[in-house]
């Protein structure tokens, strides 16, 4: 296992290199959406323009709770992975490279993985009063209807995942 | 017959959704901390620390532990020489909707399973209410995060179905489940009564304090043999390998029919959210 510090967005070298067990602490700008932000994206890409450029970008399976005022983020640790299986290999195959939450995910999820490029992360569920200490930009980008579902923009400093699926299709859960 | 006062029961209830979400319980913490010390596997260990230290943050910055505050499920017990001239289920949710709003946490509830559209105030809560004796009205307050929830299972077994094929069905939910419900879990089983009783056994039994055995030494000893049989699968903290997989293992039972043999396993995460309110 190795330990990498990684300033987003990855580079194709990164994500060649990382294998499925190395810890890495990621640092920079990712997206966020679950459930309900997923049916929407997928929605607008298969209605030929997805309402997020998603070329090198990184998905957090995230619904944070409420932040108190001196606070950037309320409680923020990831949610189940597989709910987002049905939308995932298209959202990979239109660019984007990684995906965190927690997790076994289905077999179509690693080979989307080694068909481009790209990685499953898991952060630790059920630590997000800790995991808040780890973002220091929050901003809600679209879909504000969907209350704590809605897609945000959030600036990870040193946030630590595992890498769980990689490029050469290696399984952590297995 | 003893007057509950309205006000006060809102007040109480929604301190209680708050403090269950942000303070990990006594029994819980214990566990996990003797799980630590045992565990063998170096990346299980550190997740067990970040559980220690995320209860610590929580408990300082009053920010939940977990994003998932839940839905809220209460275990009423109300007895008969308690008085109410209210709706108590009205007057829970309006518990729910303060607390939900003061404690800032996350609104997790939809008004319909189809057509879904969040009710923006994590109303209304999941009530099952049981008439006792006396004049005490207890309320445990359980919010449930549905990662866990949603690896839950009930199967209708042959009565005739041996024991151990019981146990087997129970070990093969958990380990389907692997990382998905955030092990280590409590694994809440409800053998026995008919399709719903084994169901709300099963998360009572998901709730209850951990550590506590079975009254009944036959269903003690399944218990046991559970959690160590469950440790020993590999899967470990967040499917990540390790053996800490579960803190405990809970039976509840009851009567059934005598061609039934319902059997229902409620899965909760580590973060195991309890508080009792007694008034």
């Amino acid at each position: 296992m190795k330990t990498y510090y990684i300033d987003l967005p990855f580079t194709q070298e990164q994500l060649a290199e990382v294998r499925s067990g190395d810890l890495l602490y990621l640092s920079g700008d990712i997206y966020t959406a679950r459930d309900a932000a997923h049916v929407r994206l997928h929605k607008s890409l298969k209605n030929g323009k997805c309402d997020l450029d998603l070329q090198d970008q990184v998905i957090y399976y995230v619904g944070p709770t409420p932040a108190f005022d001196d606070h950037i983020i309320g409680s923020c640790g990831p949610t189940t992975s597989s709910r987002m299986d049905r939308y995932t290999p298209d959202l990979m195959d239109a660019g984007l490279v990684a995906t965190i939450g927690k997790g076994d995910r289905d077999q179509a999820i690693i080979d989307s993985c080694v068909r481009n490029h790209g990685l499953y992360l898991v952060a630790t569920g059920g630590v997000g009063a800790l995991l808040s200490s780890q973002i220091s930009e929050y901003a809600e980008i679209m879909y504000q209807d969907l209350g704590p579902e809605s897609l945000k923009r959030l600036k990870l400093s040193n946030f630590a995942v595992y890498v769980a699926y990689d490029t050469l299709g290696n399984d952590i859960f297995a | 017959m003893k007057k509950i006062d309205r006000n006060q029961l809102v007040k109480e209830v929604a301190k209680a959704c708050v403090e269950a979400n942000i303070y990990l319980a006594e029994d819980v913490a214990m566990r996990i901390d003797e799980l630590a010390n045992l565990e063998s596997n170096s990346r299980a260990k550190s997740i067990l620390s970040q559980l220690e230290q995320n209860r610590q943050v929580a408990s300082k910055t009053k920010l939940p532990l977990c994003q998932d505050t839940g839905i809220c499920v209460m275990f009423i017990k109300l007895g008969n020489q308690v008085q109410i001239d209210f709706d108590l289920y009205e007057v829970l949710n309006e518990a729910i909707r303060l607390g939900y709003d003061q404690g800032n946490l996350r609104k997790s509830v939809v008004k319909d399973p189809l057509f879904r559209s969040n009710t923006g105030d994590n109303t209304p809560g999941i009530y099952h209410l049981e008439l006792t004796s006396g004049d005490n009205l207890e309320i445990l307050v359980a919010p449930k995060g549905a990662g866990s929830e949603n690896m839950s299972s009930l199967k209708m077994m042959n009565p005739q179905s041996t024991v151990s094929e019981v146990e087997d069905f129970i070990y093969d939910c958990v380990v389907n489940s692997g990382g998905k419900p955030c092990p280590p879990i409590v694994v809440g089983v409800g053998i026995g009564g008919t399709f719903e009783v084994a169901a709300i056994n099963a998360k009572r039994a998901a709730i209850s304090p951990v550590g506590e055995y079975n009254p009944k030494t036959e269903y003690a000893e399944i218990e046991k043999r559970l959690i160590a049989r469950i440790n020993q699968s590999g899967i470990g903290p967040m499917g990540l390998g390790g053996d800490s997989t579960c803190l405990d293992v809970s039976i509840i039972e009851s009567h059934s029919h005598i061609a039934s043999l319902p059997v229902a396993v409620n899965i909760q995460c580590h973060v195991a959210r309890h508080k009792v309110v007694k008034l």
